[in-house]
């Protein structure tokens, strides 16, 4: 799993790789040590949208924190385009604004306006002056369909809506990575077809890698160019799924034999872990 | 809690001012039942004390002043007792008791936010302080008084530093709880957008407190009212509390009523306006609440 694979759509993007290579997490509540991710490896090659599929649980969120920064590894490491992000000698990530994540409950500011949460990143850099950045924000906010809500704080406009500010947000700070934690769970299944064309609009428009967690597979298929289907508690990859199917893609798709096909042949696996999952009695996680 | 846009009965999102939307919030008020009921609810109080007073003459009611003699009184250009809305003494009575809440709030805001954000965010200070101050909340204000008394000069610092204590309380717990009440998405989403740790305090930790502060502080200004008249009571020389205590030493039974009343007004002034405060600092609050109410 070592080849970076070439993608019509991913061979623009020349940074953005993750190498999560042979990485363990143990948890140690009250002694009692918990494997949550076992000896996992993924290949990310840059600007590929990699769905991390797996039955709630299961410990793919470990994974998302330890590429963040949020929490530490007990052992393998964690490349960003070859340069150290955790492993040996350093067990923990620092958080950081090329890899930035969109959360499960959406982590906008309530008490920041909508342009005011936009232009954040930057403006904690301090790089580029006030007006520069406030100009930029303006931009992206028009590009990602989203003017007339620059003044609305987040939690006068809809789910859906502060779903894409978050994402602009995000992007406003030439990220490498964005990390997906499951963005869309709470969503009806109307709103987060939208909401997937908008994702993947976006990601035509700024080509950055994705790491994109969910248990839905159906979202996994559209979305991505390859799933990783994780097994359950201790996660570990279990079948790498490809989907051939050539981006840009539309909600047209979904009925294509080509779809069903790959439908088919990751139900089965999915399926048995969520199986064993539910048998161990897992929780939320 | 709606939080669509198009949601027809509220105001408009973009347009929404602090004056728009007052205006609507008291123009549906009062196109509710709910200030008829309020009256309602008055008018029944002040029946019942006419009556039992002034009607019936109920036994235990007797020494009691009724309400034509206290508004009488109040309302008087030449008051029987020397206390009406005509005498210079009522207004002093009032600014001094005004003077004193000021002074202690202030004090308790100005110490009790920081320490209670500190507390909140550093695990290592709360485990020096938190314990102590644990021990030390609970002891009622009144328990109090003979220390103040014997710590502080004068009369009037003894009743500030009363004032203050319970106020100072309750404004670092909730401020505390604020703090811990974050959701910790919101600090990641800032680290991973590159704030700093003094970044994150300055634009997550503290707004994202805020709703629990002024919860705090709306508490803090009603217990300071509670302790200050409790401190009039024992010392000082104005002031409402000592208005009402000395009143009842002197068999001026009106002065007594006229005292309390104001003592609510004045009370439930200041507290509206920490609210009023409250919702000027945290206009996401309300316009969230706004077009959630409707």
């Amino acid at each position: 799993m070592s080849a970076v694979l070439d993608r019509p759509a991913t061979d623009i993007v020349t940074e953005g790789a993750i190498r999560i290579d042979d990485v363990v997490k143990i948890y140690d509540p009250d002694g009692a040590a918990v494997m949550a991710v076992d000896h996992c490896s993924i290949d990310i090659p840059a600007g590929e949208i990699c769905m991390i599929v797996g039955p709630s649980g299961c410990g793919k969120t470990t994974l998302l924190n330890a590429i963040a920064g949020f929490h530490g590894i007990t052992s393998g490491s964690i490349h960003l385009d070859g340069e150290l992000l955790c492993g040996p000698g350093q067990p923990q990530a620092e958080p950081g604004s090329d890899r930035i994540v969109v959360f499960q409950n959406g982590a906008l500011f309530p008490w920041k306006t909508n342009l005011d949460n936009i232009a954040f990143g930057p403006m904690m850099a301090g790089k580029l002056s006030k007006q520069e950045i406030y100009d930029k924000a303006r931009a992206m906010m028009a590009d990602a369909g989203l003017s007339g809500t620059e003044n609305n704080f987040p939690g006068e406009v809809s789910s859906g809506l502060r779903r894409r500010v978050e994402i602009v947000r995000a992007l406003m700070n030439d990220p490498k990575v964005l990390l997906f934690d499951e963005p869309y769970r709470a969503l009806d299944s109307l709103t987060k077809s939208v909401m997937h064309e908008a994702l993947l609009e976006i990601y035509y428009r700024n080509k950055v890698t994705i790491f994109f967690i969910t248990h839905d597979l159906e979202e996994a298929i559209f979305l991505g160019h390859r799933l990783v289907i994780m097994s359950s508690r201790p996660c570990k990859p279990k079948k790498i799924v490809e989907v051939d199917i050539p981006h840009p893609r539309d909600y047209s798709v979904l009925t294509s034999p080509r779809f069903r096909e790959i439908m088919n042949e990751a139900k089965g696996v999915v399926h048995e872990e969520a199986q064993k999952a539910f048998d161990a009695g897992e929780k939320e996680g | 809690m709606s939080n669509t846009l198009d949601s027809t009965a509220g105001p408009q999102g973009a347009e929404v001012t602090t004056m728009t939307l007052t205006m609507h919030r008291v123009s549906s008020w009062l196109k509710s039942p709910r200030p008829y009921l309020m009256l309602i609810g008055f008018a029944a109080v002040l029946g019942f004390w006419f009556l039992s007073v002034e009607i019936w003459k109920l036994p235990r009611f007797v020494d009691m002043p009724g309400p034509t003699e206290v508004f009488s009184e109040w309302f008087s250009k030449d008051p029987y007792y020397g206390l009406s809305i005509y005498t210079p003494e009522y207004y002093k009575h009032i600014g001094i008791s005004l003077r004193r809440i000021g002074f202690a709030f202030l004090l308790a805001t100005g110490l009790g936010v920081p320490l209670g954000l500190f507390l909140g965010w550093s695990k290592s200070f709360r485990e020096y302080i938190f314990p102590l101050f644990e021990v030390l909340r609970p002891i009622p204000v009144l328990a109090w008084v003979p220390l103040a008394i014997i710590m502080f000069a004068g009369s009037e610092t003894p009743v500030i530093f009363l004032t203050f204590l319970a106020s100072f309380f309750a404004t670092t717990l909730n401020t505390m709880l604020g703090v811990e009440s974050i959701d910790e998405s919101y600090s990641r989403a800032a680290r991973c957008l590159g704030a700093n740790r003094w970044q994150t305090f300055r634009h997550v930790v503290v707004p994202g407190a805020m709703p629990y502060i002024f919860t705090g502080l709306q508490i803090s200004i009603g217990v300071a009212w509670f302790s200050l008249v409790a401190g009039e009571m024992v010392s000082g020389q104005y002031g409402l509390g000592y208005l009402i205590n000395t009143a009842y030493m002197m068999i001026e039974y009106p002065k007594i009523i006229i005292g309390m009343i104001t003592l609510g007004i004045v009370g439930y002034s200041t507290s509206a306006l920490v609210r009023l405060l409250g919702d000027y600092l945290m206009q996401w609050r309300v316009r969230e609440l706004a077009l959630g109410d409707n």
